[in-house]
């Protein structure tokens, strides 16, 4: 079979040459950076994800070199392919940041705003497209919508209330687990990640169904407020691991020496990295829940953070990893803000100098004495 | 001219012997003497368009249909008829299932179907023993199995019921129903004509479509186009209800103006008590809502027709769609605040949940419209109704996120001093309605 050739396509004005058969959001995330549009429920390690959270929409204002006519309505670009000189309008299209917009406030509607208590916080994708693409407030003032809580499991805690239908969990648990004992019970706005008879999930990759989780809805009973994630400090490190499948190169969570969490590897674009061995960087469920002792594991070193700049925010600033300075204040729109308060000249506890990844154990106030 | 129900008065014609008595099968023996490009071709040349809703010409549809060798293809009948305000094609299933078995055998030959479906709607629980029954009369005189009438051609028909979910009449909400799966819209493409049932190629078409192919082989593409105007060909099914006289399902030439089916007593016979008529939903719950003086006449003065381009012109601005049929109408005593509140709680209820702007805009929308038809809603929150509509439409998988916007939106549009009489009088709009106002009177345009 002869290759074929590469095919053209212009994003936000940007041409790229890409594979035939990519889709827009791929072609975008070759170009990176802001051009890629956000996205909720596509995961491209996942076969099937996509087209349902809406967050993706792009303007499609010629079709092809073939066929040049733009199409008739903003397409979900994780599942429409690109076509030889394709043009495509993401961040420069009004109609698609209104609709990003519009779709950011849909999924915000009846997602409660427990972020103060939840576990995601930090590293939560909704978070994410809120602060770049919300309201400052909500224009929805109506009882939220809420769900019987379910016990799932010694491991995996479900916050249906949370939850924004991204259907990834389901394809995780279909894809990499032999059995699947959860899935979409009822319609609509009522719909809900349900094992329906409260069945705990068990099955040895089902913790991956935490990775995948675009929000609070699925997180790790085992770290289960047990510590904030910008807190901790992500350690790349592997194990030798007997499960086949498992690939046994994780990130620790650490504070300390102390290991609070396991989680499987993750790209910039969130999503669980390629391991070593080239296969999706899946971990059972004996890595991420019973090796919590740094004696498990063999370090790597830290972690480089480069996406959730909560995570990077003080930590590693001139010290390791690649978090880049953000650009200054002065430089982009001229003049500093004023500080209205500074938290040092009023409170004792929370001293600038004494730095909370290097105290050992949990922060206590006589760290501060 | 009658075309669908031409003998639906006979006694007996339910079954197989008035029915083949009275020119049943007709099409079918026909048919078969043909091959199936010509009768493409036939259906090509009648125009004949979809029935269901969107109108898209049946011909093109079937020559879209990938021929990949050696894999069978399907035909699925839409038969899941949900939408409020349409029944026609219940009429059609329970008085004439012959009729679509008849069109069902030859469309099948058409396409190359040994496995034909028809997907009914839950909750016409009687109708699925009537078309077994006629599928069994029709097995056992030799129309359907194995060779049919010696032509060499193998067809099986089988009725499989739904749940009673409005996404699965959605051409691909269906295909996943059928294969026993959530009824949850397909993401296209690919297309049901590359890849539908079991990832087959697959038509799936609607009962009244299925049902005229009969007339158009019968009487020939061409001479069927010939009816009707413009690119409305052939007669078409209406469900009429609401505050009509004699509401029911008539058979309408297209050149039939929408004053004299409301009006004449061929048809509905006009508003009941001596009402005037205040608005009217010419095809099924989700085509825009129109009132009296846009109904009557377009936006350039003329009559305006039942047909697919007379009842859209001037877009949604003026417009409304000739969709599925289903012809509803309100007369003075109707309250359109309330009467769009409770199809945007159809639609809330109805959305499948997959999507985002459908799944939680349909709800938002129904609450904000229960606030204003009970006395509790703000000025604002008819533009905020509007932003929202204006967010789902065209954002969604499957077109049910439009269906639930543009009866909000064209209600907005037009009858936005209604809405607004609520907001300020709560009180009395719990005792009262508006009434007809000025709707009598053509109103300024305004662009959207």
């Amino acid at each position: 079979m002869s290759e074929q050739p590469n095919i053209k396509v212009t994003i936000d004005n940007i041409t790229i040459e890409v594979a035939p058969g990519t889709t827009i959001l791929e072609a975008a995330r070759q170009i990176g950076g802001e051009v890629a549009p956000p996205t909720m429920c596509y995961y491209s390690k996942l076969k099937g994800s996509g087209g349902k959270c809406r967050t993706c929409l792009v303007e499609v204002n010629k079709g092809s070199e073939k066929d040049p006519r733009p199409m008739p309505k903003l397409v979900a670009s994780c599942r429409t392919g690109v076509m030889d000189g394709m043009e495509v309008k993401s961040m420069t299209s009004e109609k698609v940041i209104d609709a990003r917009k519009g779709v950011t406030e849909f999924l915000l509607l009846n997602h409660p705003l427990d972020c103060p208590v939840c576990d995601q916080a930090g590293e939560c994708h909704l978070q994410d497209l809120s602060y770049e693409n919300g309201a400052a407030t909500t224009r929805y003032e109506y009882d939220r919508r809420t769900f019987e809580p379910e016990d799932i499991g010694p491991h995996i805690q479900l916050h249906m209330n949370r939850c924004i239908m991204c259907f990834r969990c389901v394809f995780t648990a279909d894809q990499l687990t032999e059995t699947r004992e959860h899935g979409i019970l009822d319609r609509g706005d009522h719909a809900k990640i349900s094992t329906c008879i409260s069945k705990a999930l068990d099955n040895d990759f089902i913790g991956n169904v935490i990775d995948v989780c675009p929000v609070g809805a699925l997180t790790d009973k085992t770290f289960r407020f047990k510590n904030r994630v910008w807190f901790t400090k992500p350690v790349d490190a592997h194990r030798n691991c007997s499960n086949p499948k498992c690939c046994g190169e994780a990130r620790l969570w650490m504070r300390g020496e102390e290991v609070y969490r396991v989680t499987a590897r993750k790209d910039e674009w969130g999503e669980v990295a390629t391991a070593s061995n080239g296969q999706t960087g899946w971990i059972c469920d004996e890595c991420r829940f019973e090796k919590k002792q740094t004696s498990d594991w063999t370090i790597e070193g830290p972690t480089k953070v480069n996406r959730h700049s909560v995570i990077a925010q003080g930590h590693y600033q001139g010290k390791v990893g690649t978090a880049t300075q953000p650009i200054l204040i002065d430089e982009v729109i001229g003049k500093r803000p004023k500080l209205t308060l500074d938290i040092h000249k009023v409170s004792e506890v929370n001293k600038p100098e004494i730095h909370l990844s290097e105290i050992e154990g949990p922060a206590h106030s006589d760290d501060f004495k | 001219m009658k075309l669908l129900l031409e003998n639906a008065h006979i006694e007996g014609i339910r079954y197989y012997e008035a029915y083949r008595k009275n020119g049943g099968y007709r099409s079918v023996e026909k048919a078969l003497k043909m091959t199936p490009e010509e009768i493409v071709e036939e259906v090509k040349k009648s125009g004949l368009r979809g029935r269901g809703g969107a109108g898209f010409p049946t011909g093109m549809k079937w020559s879209f249909l990938a021929k990949p060798e050696g894999v069978p293809r399907h035909l699925v009948c839409n038969a899941d008829e949900s939408e409020p305000g349409t029944f026609k094609d219940r009429y059609l299933m329970e008085f004439l299932p012959h009729l679509l078995i008849e069109g069902l055998i030859v469309s099948s030959f058409a396409l190359g179907s040994n496995a034909t479906y028809i997907y009914i709607r839950g909750e016409y629980a009687w109708i699925p023993d009537i078309l077994e029954q006629a599928i069994a009369e029709a097995k056992n005189n030799g129309w359907l199995g194995k060779n049919i009438q010696g032509s060499g051609f193998d067809c099986e028909i089988y009725v499989q019921r739904g749940g009673g979910a409005y996404i699965c009449g959605e051409e691909t909400a269906l295909i996943e129903s059928l294969e026993g799966k959530r009824g949850n819209p397909r993401i296209k493409p690919p297309f049901p004509a590359i890849a539908g049932l079991w990832m087959r190629p697959t038509v799936v078409n609607n009962v009244e479509t299925l049902a005229a192919v009969v007339p158009i082989i019968n009487m020939g593409g061409e001479e069927y186009g010939k009816l009707g105007v413009g690119r409305s060909t052939g007669t078409k099914l209406m469900s009429a209800c609401g505050n009509l006289n004699k509401p029911g399902v008539y058979e309408i030439p297209f050149d039939l103006t929408v004053e004299e089916f409301i009006f004449s007593d061929e048809y509905c016979g006009g508003i009941p008590n001596g009402k005037r008529l205040k608005a009217c939903i010419p095809g099924g719950s989700s085509v825009p809502i129109l009132p009296t003086n846009l109904l009557l006449k377009d936006s350039q003065g003329n009559a305006r027709q039942m047909n697919y381009e007379s009842l859209s012109e001037g877009g949604f601005a003026t417009g409304s769609m000739l969709g599925s049929g289903g012809f509803i109408v309100l007369d003075e005593d109707q309250c359109v605040v309330r009467h769009t509140m409770s199809l945007a709680h159809f639609y809330n209820h109805e959305s499948c949940g997959q999507c985002s702007p459908c799944r939680e805009g349909t709800g938002w929308m129904y609450k904000i419209l229960k606030s204003i038809e009970y006395g509790k809603g703000r000025m604002e929150d008819i533009d905020l109704l509007w932003d929202i509509q204006r967010r789902i439409e065209g954002n969604t998988i499957c077109p049910l996120g439009d269906a639930a916007a543009w009866p909000v939106a064209a209600a907005i549009r037009h009858f936005r001093d209604e809405f607004e009489w609520h907001v300020l009088n709560p009180e009395e709009s719990q005792t009262r309605n508006f009434g007809l106002a000025h709707y009598a009177e053509p109103r300024e345009v305004v662009a959207v």
